[in-house]
């Protein structure tokens, strides 16, 4: 089965530092997939560079065999990637299920609609997507009152609405409380589970990540340094090396569980 | 040779003065990111202060200099009342707010000269001492000019040491590049924007100052180097004192030897240099992206649908408007022409700022060719009423789609500052070119076809187009088209992240407000029956900006309130001595008391009246 995202030699300089260095992984049908590393390793170099936001120095990004490398992020969004920010980004001129609305009529492409009603279309759609991340109560509040968690669940609801292959989440959890990361995260799982949609997200959360990811990927300094299930990595000297006091990391995880 | 030489100083001569009002105004920017209107008329001042007390003190050459400074002091402590009174209270207002009102404050200082210098030009004494012209190379250069040369590169000089060689100048550079930072380390802001202000307008005085034994002092000084100070400053990339230099410098030269050539140029060549320089340096030459914005604006409420009650009253509103020539004297008939008129083209420019979320200081632009457009195809082609009234919208459509392809490409006010210097270019040609636009005597005797002619038929016909136009309007700030628009102005990288080309969009939504500010114009030239370059220029844009503000930004009726307001007031207020002042100060008023302008009011007071009856 060819995977769905397909990545080779991804590297990326700024003048002469090397933020990405030969990065290539794969990756496979509604898996989800961690990217981790510490401060600087380049995990949003690269995300930036999967989503179009920044061309690479050099590497191939392939979706389902098609080259995403040059491609316009909207174009990618086309193509089937959804994705949600490290800080969120919505509209906050408006409610919670015109957001939803507002990526469901880009999808159907009627963007230049002048003569419908907006706040009346796939009204439907809007609000099972708003129902599969538990926002339905919510729909009609402005957008800009939403708690920051709660808007997390949003972006996710848009970054659903065109049925994408593959959703990239950039640090999804970062600036939530512990119970509500690891709501969002068993949310995003569930979904991964039941479906058509392969995930990557970076994160510094130790335990959501060997709680939910399929597998995970370690960079440092821009390079790929590990790979593998969560009891691999944890097990890999050279990571716990990274991560000097990540050993504790991984000790507090384990206590947890 | 000599004659080039001339030239080249004469253009150094004026990017002298030139600098000198437009660092002051780069500062005050770069500090307080407020975009001060205000500072040509604090340039003015310099020069009729420095007139009287030139020719009171009579002191030759000590007390000519003396002068030139004390007006410059002076004008200072004019800054200074100006920024407590008025400007500290609207530092965390978007900059619209902060445009409208200095330009508030133009108004009240052209009336305040006018009661206290009179109307009439005066001329100022040459400077003793420089009265005399040298011969450089053949040519007679006067020793003035040369004196202006030195004083330029000697106050960007002294600026510099102020800036790197005080702890208060180090401040303001660190207030330019991010003043929440410099507020979060401890550093009392109010003082530093108040410093910064009284600097930049003392500089304007002294610009207008040294400019007495130049050219005559008058009540026009004020708007018309305000302007070219705008195009300098967003050339040389806001909050840059060095970039203001060399800008300044450009334009003057580049002026001084294109009137050889085409003697016409010298009203839109800023204009031209500037949107040149904003497409390939959309921060200007020195400036550096993330200065461009006001004070950040609480998000907005959402939308919602008329309900069926709101409708209705609409409706009656619109029924009673319908009878109203019954009624009414034919002079209120076609003051309510004006008032329709005046609304499509505040609507068009609300859609365009309040919904598309970009500011033009250059709306007017669009009015203009419309009106031009229809107001030729008349008189040239001698079309019809009714295919000159359809070639008015396409024509500012056609213009919109040009201007806007370069506008877009830029934000916040350095989009305004494109769309203004779009404008200025509009109105030069206009009056530059005599033979196809009627220059400065514009276009007379364009009447509508027979069987509009009464003023009761044109109503209706006015009527149906503007309020066809202002429906259209409001039906699409529902639609997803004007959805997505909001959507690029909250967020454009969530409108990017879902697939939308949000610079295409923009560019889609700037040319249909362009078209329907075209169609107003058409409505207006007939309605008229002449057009003149007044109708594009930029006190005209910013009647615009005023109807918008005056009823309010965040409601869709609001620039409906604010239009019948404006020409209400205006036809009352324009009928009295120093109306000007009194304008100015209902401006400032609506501003620092009602910020929310009329559909703000009416919303509260709905409120109000229905907690009372629950």
């Amino acid at each position: 089965m060819t995977p769905v995202l397909e990545v080779r030699g991804l590297s990326k300089a700024f003048g002469g530092v090397q933020a990405v260095d030969d990065v290539s992984f794969e990756l496979r049908q509604s898996e989800f997939l961690a990217l981790i590393g510490p401060n600087g390793a380049g995990k949003t170099t690269c995300f930036n560079m999967l989503n179009g936001y920044l061309p690479p120095s050099a590497g191939s990004v392939k979706l389902n065999g098609r080259e995403l490398i040059g491609t316009p992020p909207r174009r990618i969004w086309r193509l089937g990637v959804g994705r949600t920010f490290q800080i969120t980004a919505t509209f906050l001129s408006m409610t919670v299920r015109e957001n939803v609305q507002m990526a469901l009529i880009s999808h159907h492409r009627r963007v230049y609609d002048l003569f419908s009603r907006a706040t009346r279309m796939y009204l439907d759609e809007a609000m099972a997507l708003l129902d599969l991340v538990s926002m339905r109560e919510q729909a009609d509040r402005p957008c800009s009152e939403l708690a920051y968690g709660d808007l997390k669940r949003l972006e996710l609801a848009i970054a659903l609405a065109h049925e994408p292959a593959l959703l990239l989440m950039d640090e999804p959890t970062a600036g939530m409380a512990p119970s509500e990361r690891v709501a969002l995260m068993a949310l995003t799982a569930d979904i991964v589970a039941r479906g058509h949609v392969s995930v990557v997200f970076t994160e510094h959360d130790m335990d959501v990540v060997f709680a939910h990811a399929h597998r995970i990927l370690v960079l440092n300094r821009g390079r790929l340094i590990a790979e593998g299930t969560g009891a691999e990595i944890r097990a890999n000297p050279l990571v716990q090396e990274v991560y000097l006091g990540g050993g504790r990391l991984f000790e507090k995880e384990r206590g947890n569980a | 040779m000599g004659f080039y030489l001339a030239q080249l100083l004469t253009g150094l001569a004026n990017a002298s003065s030139l600098f000198l009002i437009a660092s002051g105004l780069s500062i005050i920017f770069g500090v307080t990111r407020i975009v001060n209107f205000a500072h040509g008329s604090f340039y003015m001042l310099g020069a009729y202060l420095a007139y009287t007390l030139v020719t009171t003190l009579q002191g030759g050459i000590p007390g000519y200099w003396f002068s030139v400074l004390a007006a410059a002091v002076l004008v200072g402590g004019i800054g200074l009342v100006v920024e407590l009174t008025i400007l500290r209270r609207i530092y965390r207002a978007p900059e619209l707010f902060q445009l409208v009102a200095t330009f508030g404050v133009v108004l009240i200082v052209q009336d305040a000269t006018l009661a206290i210098w009179g109307a009439e030009d005066l001329l100022g004494p040459r400077a003793p001492g420089l009265d005399r012209a040298v011969r450089l190379m053949g040519e007679p250069i006067p020793e003035y000019d040369l004196a202006l040369i030195a004083i330029g590169p000697a106050v960007l000089a002294a600026i510099w040491l102020v800036f790197h060689r005080t702890r208060w100048g180090v401040l303001v550079r660190a207030a330019t590049q991010d003043r929440e930072m410099v507020g979060a380390l401890g550093v009392n802001q109010a003082w530093l924007f108040s410093a910064a202000f009284v600097l930049g307008s003392a500089l304007a005085g002294l610009g207008g100052a040294l400019q007495i034994p130049r050219e005559a002092v008058s009540l026009q000084m004020d708007l018309s180097i305000i302007g070219e100070a705008f195009v300098v400053v967003v050339i040389g990339g806001m909050g840059s004192v060095t970039g203001a230099f060399v800008a300044a410098v450009l334009i003057s030269v580049l002026n001084a030897f294109a009137i050889l050539i085409f003697p016409q140029v010298s009203i839109v060549l800023p204009f031209v240099v500037m949107a040149a320089v904003l497409i390939v340096r959309p921060y200007g030459l020195f400036g550096r992206p993330g200065s461009e914005h006001g004070g950040a604006e609480e998000p907005e409420q959402p939308l919602r649908l008329l309900d069926q009650r709101s409708t209705m009253v609409l409706l009656a509103l619109v029924a009673m408007l319908a009878f109203s020539p019954a009624v009414v004297s034919d002079f209120t008939t076609i003051l309510l022409v004006d008032v329709m008129v005046a609304t499509l083209f505040a609507v068009s420019l609300h859609f365009m700022m309040g919904i598309g979320g970009m500011v033009s200081f250059g709306h007017a632009a669009y009015f203009g060719v419309g009106a031009y457009a229809a107001a030729m195809a008349v008189k040239m082609l001698g079309w019809g009423m009714l295919p000159a009234m359809a070639l008015g919208p396409v024509a500012a459509a056609l213009a919109a789609l040009f201007f806007g392809w370069f506008c877009v490409r830029l934000s916040g006010v350095y989009l305004a500052m494109l769309t203004m210097a779009a404008a200025q270019i509009l109105w030069g040609v206009t009056f530059q070119w005599q033979e196809v636009t009627g220059g400065d005597d514009g276009i007379l005797g364009v009447w509508p076809a027979e069987w509009a002619s009464s003023d009761r038929v044109y109503f209706y016909l006015a009527l149906v187009l503007c309020l066809g136009g202002i429906w259209l309007l409001r039906r699409v700030a529902h639609s997803p088209f004007g959805y997505t628009l909001r959507g690029v102005r909250d967020s454009r990288i969530r409108a990017e992240a879902i697939g939308i080309d949000t610079r295409f969009h923009q560019w889609m939504g700037f040319t249909l407000a362009g078209t329907l500010a075209g169609l107003a114009g058409a409505v207006f030239v007939f309605s008229k029956g002449s057009v003149f370059p007044d109708a594009l220029s930029i006190g005209h844009s910013i009647d615009g900006l005023i109807m918008v503000l005056l009823g309010g930004i965040h409601a869709l009726a609001g620039p409906v309130y604010g239009a019948m307001a404006m020409v209400l007031i205006e036809d009352w207020v324009s009928r009295l001595d120093y109306w000007r002042f009194i304008f100015g100060g209902i401006i400032l008023t609506v501003v620092l008391l009602a910020p929310d302008g009329i559909a703000g009011g009416v919303r509260r007071l709905i409120q109000l009246v229905r907690r009372d009856a629950a």
